[in-house]
C-alpha cells in the first residue's frame, strides 16, 4: 500500500512547510525584526498557548457561526434546487437573483446587513449568502444528470413523482450535492469571517476575525498570527471532515471514491 | 423454407396477439418523422427480431409499445394475460446499456419494480431469488454494479426485467455493447429462458446474425422513417444451440436477410 510514491506525496508538502518555518525564523533573527512587526514562529506558537483561553472561546464563536451558516446554506441550497427541479417556472423566475447574490461581493453587502440585522443574525446571513450558491448549482446539475433510460424505467413501472425524486433523482445527485457541500464548508467560514471583520471594533462579537481586527488595533501582532493560524486550521478541518463524509457515503459505488486498482 | 411475405392474420389469431400496432407513426417536435406508418402483430410467445439500420426508428417502436412515449397517430395495443396482482407488470424492458442504479446492490436493483409498486417484501424476495437464479447471479446478489463485468451487468438488467414475470419482454439492442463471446453466451441463455418461460420477446438489433440466431421471425425495417420492409420466418429446428450457429442452414438465412438489408445501406451517406 505504502509505495515510495505515497511517501513522497506525503513528505514533499511537509518538507516545504518545515523549510518555510525555518526561513521565517531565520529572517526574523538575522534582521533582528521586532515582534510587533513580525513575530517569529516560536512566539506565535507561545502566544497561541498563552492566549488559549481567549482564542479558544473566539474559535468556538466563529465555528458555531460557520456551522449555522453552513447548515442554512445546505438546507437552503438543496431545497431551492428541488423546487427549481419540480417547477421550471420557479427556476426561471428566481435563478437570476441567486446569481446576482452570488456575484455581488459579500464584503460589500455585509455592512448593509449589519445595519438592518442583529449582529449574530447578520453574520449567519453572510455565511449563507456566500455558501448557498455552490450547493444550489451543484444540486441542480445533479438532479438534471439522471440517466434517461433509468428515468424511462421508473416511468414504465409507474413511479410517482415522489418515488422518482427519492429513489432516483436524489441518489443520482448525491455525488454532486456532496461536492457542493465541500465547497460550501470553506465558503461559510469565509462568510463568517467577512461579517465579523465588517462589524469590526464596533461589533459586540468575539469571534476569531474580531480578535484579529482587535489585536491589529492594539499592535498585538503575535496574537493576530495565532488567530490566523487557528482560522486556517479550522478551514482545513472543515474541508477534511466534509471530504471524509463524502468518501464514506460514496465509496461503495461512485467513481470519484474508487482507488486506482478497481 | 423461407417465407418472404408479410403476415396475414385471421380473426382467430387476433385474440392470440400479444402486441398489435396499427398505422403507428411518430413525429418529433422538430418535425422529423422517425417512424411509420407501421403495422405490426406479434403473437403470444413469439420471438420477433426488429432489424434495421441506425435511426430507422426501431428503438422508437419499442418505446411506443412500452408506453414510454405516445404515437403521433395510430394505435398501440398490448394484451396481457397477467392478473393485476401487486408488483406484477406486463412488460419487461432491457436497454442497450445495463441501466442499473450504481448506488444500489444487485439485489436492490432487481427489487426496483416491486419497490415502486409497494409490493410485500416477502413475495418480492422469493421472486428476486428466482430471477437471480434464472440469470445465474445468485452469489452476486449483494455486489454493486461497478464490481461486475459488462455481461454480468446485462444479466442483472435481464433479471430486473424478468422479476415481475412479464408476458412481454422488450429488448433494445441489449447485447450490442458486449464482446462477441459474452454476447454468444447471453444469446444462448436468453433462448433457454424464452423456451422455459414462454415469454413474448421483441428484440431490436442491428445484427443480422443475432436476429437470425435468436428469433422465429425477423422483420427488416427500412431507413427513416422506419417501416416494415421484408419479413422472414426462421424455421430452424428448436432448440437452437451452437451447432445451429455453424450450420449451412444458418448461413443461408443470414445471406437471405442480408440481401433484404442491402437497400438500407446501398448508396446512403452518413446513415
Amino acid at each position: 500500500m505504502k509505495s515510495p510514491q505515497h511517501i513522497v506525496r506525503f513528505l514533499a508538502p511537509v518538507a516545504v512547510f518545515a523549510a518555510g518555518i525555518l526561513l521565517w525564523e531565520a529572517i526574523v533573527r538575522i534582521n533582528d525584526i521586532k515582534p510587533y512587526v513580525l513575530p517569529d514562529p516560536l512566539l506565535v506558537l507561545k502566544t497561541l498557548v498563552g492566549d488559549w483561553p481567549v482564542l479558544s472561546q473566539s474559535l468556538g464563536v466563529t465555528l458555531l457561526t460557520t456551522l449555522e451558516g453552513f447548515i442554512a446554506a445546505a438546507l437552503g441550497g438543496i431545497a431551492l434546487a428541488l423546487l427549481f427541479n419540480q417547477s421550471k417556472w420557479l427556476e426561471y423566475s428566481l435563478f437570476p437573483y441567486a446569481v446576482i447574490l452570488q456575484v455581488t461581493p459579500v464584503i460589500a453587502i455585509a455592512p448593509l446587513l449589519l445595519i438592518y440585522l442583529q449582529q449574530g443574525t447578520a453574520v449567519i446571513v453572510c455565511a449563507w449568502i456566500v455558501a448557498f450558491f455552490p450547493v444550489l448549482s451543484n444540486t441542480t446539475l445533479g438532479l438534471n444528470s439522471v440517466d434517461r433510460n433509468l428515468a424511462g424505467l421508473f416511468q414504465l413501472y409507474g413511479a410517482s413523482r415522489l418515488q422518482t425524486l427519492l429513489f432516483l433523482k436524489l441518489p443520482a445527485a448525491l455525488p454532486y450535492i456532496l461536492a457542493g457541500l465541500r465547497i460550501a464548508g470553506g465558503l461559510s467560514l469565509i462568510g463568517a469571517v467577512v461579517a465579523e471583520i465588517a462589524a469590526g471594533s464596533a461589533g459586540a462579537g468575539s469571534g476569531l476575525a474580531f480578535r484579529i481586527a482587535e489585536s491589529g488595533y492594539r499592535l498585538n501582532i503575535p496574537r493576530m498570527f495565532a488567530a490566523l493560524l487557528l482560522l486556517s486550521v479550522a478551514g482545513i478541518v472543515i474541508y477534511g471532515v466534509l471530504a471524509l463524509i463524502s468518501h464514506l457515503l460514496l465509496r461503495r459505488w461512485h467513481e470519484s471514491a474508487l482507488g486506482k486498482e478497481s | 423454407m423461407i417465407a418472404g411475405s408479410a403476415l396475414t392474420e385471421t380473426e382467430a389469431d387476433a385474440a392470440d396477439l400479444a402486441v398489435r400496432l396499427r398505422g403507428v407513426t411518430k413525429t418529433y417536435d422538430t418535425g422529423v418523422t422517425a417512424l411509420g406508418p407501421l403495422d405490426l402483430a406479434v403473437k403470444r410467445g413469439e420471438f420477433v427480431a426488429l432489424l434495421g439500420p441506425s435511426g430507422c426508428g426501431k428503438s422508437t417502436a419499442l418505446r411506443l409499445i412500452a408506453g414510454l412515449s405516445a404515437p403521433s397517430s395510430g394505435t398501440v395495443e398490448v394484451n396481457s394475460h397477467g392478473a393485476a396482482r401487486r408488483g406484477s407488470h406486463p412488460i419487461g424492458f432491457v436497454f442497450q446499456e445495463p441501466t442499473l442504479m450504481p448506488w444500489a446492490s444487485v439485489r436492490d436493483n432487481v427489487r426496483l419494480p416491486f419497490k415502486l409498486a409497494h409490493a410485500a417484501r416477502n413475495d418480492a424476495d422469493a421472486r428476486i431469488d428466482e430471477a437471480l437464479d434464472q440469470v445465474g447471479l445468485v452469489e452476486f446478489a449483494s455486489a454493486y454494479p461497478r464490481e461486475l463485468s459488462g455481461g454480468m451487468k446485462m444479466r442483472v438488467s435481464l433479471a430486473r426485467a424478468l422479476v415481475t414475470d412479464p408476458d412481454i419482454l422488450l429488448m433494445d439492442e441489449p447485447f450490442a455493447a458486449l464482446d462477441e463471446i459474452t454476447r454468444f453466451r447471453l444469446n444462448n441463455d436468453l433462448l433457454s429462458l424464452w423456451r422455459n418461460l414462454h415469454k413474448t420477446v421483441i428484440f431490436v438489433t442491428h445484427s443480422v446474425f443475432e436476429s437470425v440466431y435468436l428469433s422465429q421471425r425477423v422483420i427488416v425495417m427500412t431507413a427513416r422513417p422506419g417501416r416494415i420492409g421484408t419479413e422472414f420466418r426462421i424455421t430452424a429446428a428448436e432448440p437452437r444451440g451452437e451447432e445451429f450457429r455453424t450450420s449451412a442452414e444458418y448461413a443461408a438465412f443470414c445471406r437471405e436477410v442480408s440481401n433484404a438489408m442491402a437497400p438500407s445501406y446501398a448508396g446512403q451517406a452518413g446513415a
